[in-house]
């Protein structure tokens, strides 16, 4: 009897659950040249009416949270919105397949990555007529040579943060900083292989964007011995490392300096001799992504001025948004870190993508860093 | 009621969702991806194991203290409990369970906030004058870490075996006139011992394969086989087939140390959590 | 046994303390005037009128509740089924089937949840592909039907990890229980003419439900507390609270997660507060009775 019960009720289940999947031949025979094939993501149907929604991972503590919602009331599209805490967090979630997320925000060199494995989807710039207001310095850059994938969202520089209560002056200037011993456990290191190894690169003379196994060996070495004097490797824990005075020194990006200078007075930046990053990271579309429509009108909202300026206000970084940079605070718009000269410039470098066996040296050597004892 | 029909839809649900994913881990852990794309069976991911046994052994170290002492602070808790009488004993199972309830990573993140170089117990500790604490981004305190989180699964086992036991079993130790230390050593703590092996499974699975707790109290300086892994799942050196081997062989070890274990305890095994 | 003495007491309330104080910090912190988690800059209810406003939160509270809700009842239900269906089988079968039912306790919370990931997506596509070859077949052409089995992750891959990884502690909680049952009771319920469904609720199941409410309770705490399955198998258009924790915990948890922590807990505890209460009037009440006969 239980065994009768028990399999019509399955039956029955599995009906229900296959009758959401059969549907008559006219409704969909047009839909299926639009979705992707065999890229799992054939539920989705494509969105030809306004509302819908649009699925975005972005950066935490990325924006204006108020944006979403004014996005949402502009169109009608509701937003999924989820976060990562790095470039490489995003890819291991989105490389495997399964996801159907339609906007990310990735830095450039992870862009120029994802570009050459074939996951972003080359955008209808009709649909985004905001792209105009872009910095014309940032359009086609080295990630993205013809601009066919992304648009810049927020840019900016990478240095040393430091507390002035706790560092002498006469030891600031260089990326030496952060290995020196007299400062042993105030020291926070960048937790993420590109921009930790490329600190180390910087310092040794080298370029960030080297080919030469040698040289990333020896960065690493050195990256080895410095582990022993580190507190310890932060990304977004070093607002409360420097606000709250746990650490003396640590490195990360201008814009979020002046937020945590804003907590805490005593904290100042420079941009080392040897050279730092620029980096812009910059909205695109996944390959395959279901709401391909909805996620250009969200990155062309993004572009408006009333956007991009609350979300400039919220969180400090560097606009590409020229309207934006004119309403701003003269005080915020002609500060020199954050809107460099060409001075400034001309000590930077950007990340470029890497070919695949660079790639995955970075991976073991950064495990091997990683794994390496202290004690 | 003997029915073993109406197991058999879970025991097909375990086949799809426990076995199956098991077999994916084992497909990944012997195979890597040529640069064309295509797969290739190998035992690559294997070879560079010995590499890692600083980390296995890190690991293991730091999660057999935890454990050790979850059993020392459990225990006794467990104990003193069941001997409570009315509200606290009844209340005892929910007052344990209680902090699982507010967000893992939110009590993780307030020890953070506890034990910082300028958090509450410095602060504390230095209007009282005496000299700051560095615990942040220790191994120490990456055992608090895990001390804090799992001493719950040691508590409850060793709670509910001992509530379990017969009050007439020790009044006839009593009556044969055994002390109280008598009873607890040639009595109580006998019958209790399946309580405390599985608490010990219940708290040293998590511990050494937590990644959470050693990025957030450790400042991912001591790097733990759970680090170890997330980095290659979650992107931060990403080589799922590489994740995969690795997790494959710590499951092995946990599960050969389980078995062991067990053999040591009795035949039946099995954990018993309430 | 004995009572507990001073020192046994102290060492309960110490432990309790090492339990609750950094709940307690949090707690103090969701009425916190400053952003900052590290200085207190006077007291405010501003963080949960935020916490009202905060949409994203509430979004990922509701499906927390939700999924840990359904999975602790399917589980629950579940889990009793095959423990007495466990219980009912062949010692060596019976053994095979517990050891792969302790597989998802016993394995690290990152390998269930990445193999799980994994089997999805794979099963995803080829079903994909499964209905793509589907639909270009005659059969389906004349029947003019379209198929589209395809899936990505969501709501119900999160629901279907979170059973996955909740029933075994309902099994585990429930067996013990029904190696204590006597197997008479039942019969004689039979003989006295009960069907087989009236015996298994009047009888067995009375027998049973201490062990059913301990696995619907470790259950719950389970699914409520999860972060890594979690992580892996929601797909991109649910989160749960734990993920979006995640995303801020590392650089500065916004005290509306206090204050939201604070609401669960205060709820929890009121819950706690109550049963209690009401267990122990219907414990005076049976002892009047069983003094008045």
């Amino acid at each position: 009897m239980k065994k009768t019960l028990a399999l019509i009720l399955s039956l029955a289940m599995a009906a229900s659950l296959l009758s959401g999947c059969v549907s008559s031949r006219e409704e969909n025979t047009f839909t299926s040249d639009t979705s992707g094939n065999g890229t799992g993501d054939t539920s989705g149907e494509v969105q030809q009416t306004s509302g819908g929604e649009v699925n975005v991972y972005n950066w935490g503590e990325y924006i204006d949270e108020s944006v979403l919602e004014d996005f949402e009331e502009a169109t009608g599209i509701k937003v999924n919105y989820q976060m990562y805490d790095s470039n490489e967090t995003m890819y291991g979630k989105i490389a495997p397949g399964g996801t159907d997320y339609d906007v990310v925000i990735p830095s450039d060199y992870m862009i120029a990555r994802m570009i050459e494995e074939d996951m972003l989807e080359p955008l209808n710039f009709d649909n985004i007529p905001n792209f105009a207001d872009i910095d014309p310095e940032l359009k086609n850059p080295e990630y993205d040579p013809e601009n066919l994938y992304s648009v810049p969202y927020m840019w900016g520089l990478m240095g040393v943060i430091y507390n002035t209560t706790m560092v002498d002056e006469e030891d600031l200037g260089s990326w030496d900083l952060l290995w020196n011993e007299k400062y042993a456990d105030d020291i926070v290191m960048i937790d993420n292989s590109r921009d930790a190894i490329g600190i180390a690169l910087k310092r040794l003379g080298h370029s960030y964007n080297t080919t030469d196994t040698a040289q990333i060996t020896e960065a690493v070495d050195t990256l080895i011995a410095q582990k022993p004097i580190l507190q310890g490797y932060v990304m977004d824990e070093v607002f409360g490392k420097m606000e709250g005075g746990n650490a003396a020194i640590g490195t990360y990006y201008y814009g979020d300096y002046l937020t945590m200078l804003e907590n805490n007075p005593d904290l100042g930046f420079y941009i080392p001799e040897e050279g730092t990053n620029i980096y812009v990271d910059a909205m695109c579309i996944l390959k395959g992504a279901p709401n391909k429509e909805n996620a250009e009108a969200f990155i062309n909202y993004m572009c408006s001025t009333e956007a991009g300026l609350k979300n400039c206000e919220e969180i400090w970084y560097s606009t590409p948004l020229m309207s934006v940079r004119e309403e701003l605070d003269p005080e915020v718009s002609s500060d020199p870190y954050a809107y460099p000269d060409e001075a400034i410039m001309a000590q930077c470098e950007s990340y470029a993508g890497l070919p695949q066996n660079i790639l995955d040296l970075y991976d073991s050597e950064w495990t091997r860093l990683k794994s390496a004892s202290v004690d | 009621m003997r029915n073993k029909w109406i197991a058999a839809p879970y025991v097909g649900w375990m086949a799809v969702f426990v076995v199956a994913p098991l077999i994916v881990v084992l497909v990944y852990a012997l195979t890597r991806e040529a640069p064309d794309g295509s797969w290739y069976l190998t035992a690559e991911n294997f070879a560079g194991m010995a590499g890692y046994a600083a980390v296995f052994a890190r690991s293991f170290l730091l999660a057999g203290i935890a454990t050790v002492v979850c059993i020392l602070l459990g225990y006794p808790m467990a104990y003193f409990l069941s001997r409570e009488r009315g509200r606290l004993r009844s209340m005892a199972t929910m007052l344990i369970m209680l902090p699982m309830w507010m967000n893992f990573l939110l009590r993780t993140y307030s020890w953070v906030f506890l034990l910082e170089r300028n958090g509450f117990f410095n602060t504390l500790l230095s209007s009282i004058g005496l000299p700051k604490l560095d615990i942040i981004n220790t191994s120490g305190a990456v055992v608090l870490g895990m001390v804090y989180n799992f001493l719950p699964f040691m508590v409850l086992p060793i709670f509910s075996v001992i509530t379990k036991i017969d009050n007439r079993v020790i009044e006839a130790a009593q009556d044969l006139g055994a002390g109280s230390f008598q009873v607890f050593r040639r009595v109580i703590f006998p019958l209790s011992l399946p309580g405390v092996l599985s608490g010990v499974t219940m708290v040293f699975i998590p511990s050494v394969s937590t990644f959470v707790i050693s990025r957030l109290l450790g400042g991912g300086k001591s790097l733990l086989l759970g680090d170890l892994i997330e980095m290659q799942f979650l992107g931060a050196a990403y080589n799922p087939h590489l994740g995969s081997a690795i997790s494959l062989v710590m499951m092995v070890i946990v599960l050969v140390c389980m078995g062991i274990m067990n053999r040591f305890g009795e035949g039946e095994g099995e954990a018993v959590l309430l | 046994m004995k009572k507990n003495g001073i020192l046994s007491r102290l060492f309960l309330a110490l432990v309790f303390l090492f339990l609750y104080a950094p709940i307690l910090v949090l707690i103090v912190f969701s009425f916190n005037d400053s952003k900052s988690n590290a200085v207190w800059g006077g007291f405010t209810l501003d963080w949960y009128v935020q916490l009202l406003n905060n949409r994203t939160v509430l979004e990922a509270l509701q499906t927390t509740l939700l999924v840990s809700v359904l999975a602790t009842a399917i589980a629950t239900v579940a889990g009793t089924a095959a423990a007495i269906g466990f219980s009912s089988m062949k010692r060596r079968p019976r053994n095979a089937c517990l050891t792969v039912n302790s597989i998802p306790m016993t394995n690290a919370d990152i390998i269930t949840g990445v193999s799980m990931m994994l089997l999805f997506v794979f099963a995803g596509q080829a079903l994909a592909d499964f209905s793509g070859w589907l639909n270009t077949t005659a059969w389906a052409e004349s029947a003019n039907l379209w198929f589209d089995f395809g899936f990505d992750m969501g709501f119900l891959t999160l629901l279907i990890a979170h059973v996955t990884f909740d029933i075994p502690y309902v099994i585990v909680a429930v067996l013990p229980k029904l190696r204590q049952l006597d197997p008479n009771l039942a019969e004689a319920a039979l003989d006295l003419g009960a069907t087989r469904w009236t015996a298994f609720r009047k009888v067995v199941l009375p027998e049973l439900m201490p062990g059913i409410v301990n696995g619907l309770l470790i259950a719950f705490t389970m699914s409520i507390d999860d972060f890594v399955i979690s992580y892996f198998t929601a797909g991109s258009q649910v989160s749960t609270l734990s993920m979006y924790v995640y995303a801020q915990v590392r650089r500065r948890v916004s005290p509306e997660i206090n204050a939201l922590s604070t609401l669960m807990f205060v709820a929890v505890l009121l819950l706690l507060v109550v049963i209690n209460l009401r267990q122990a009037r219907q414990e005076q009440r049976r002892k009047r009775q069983a003094l008045r006969t």
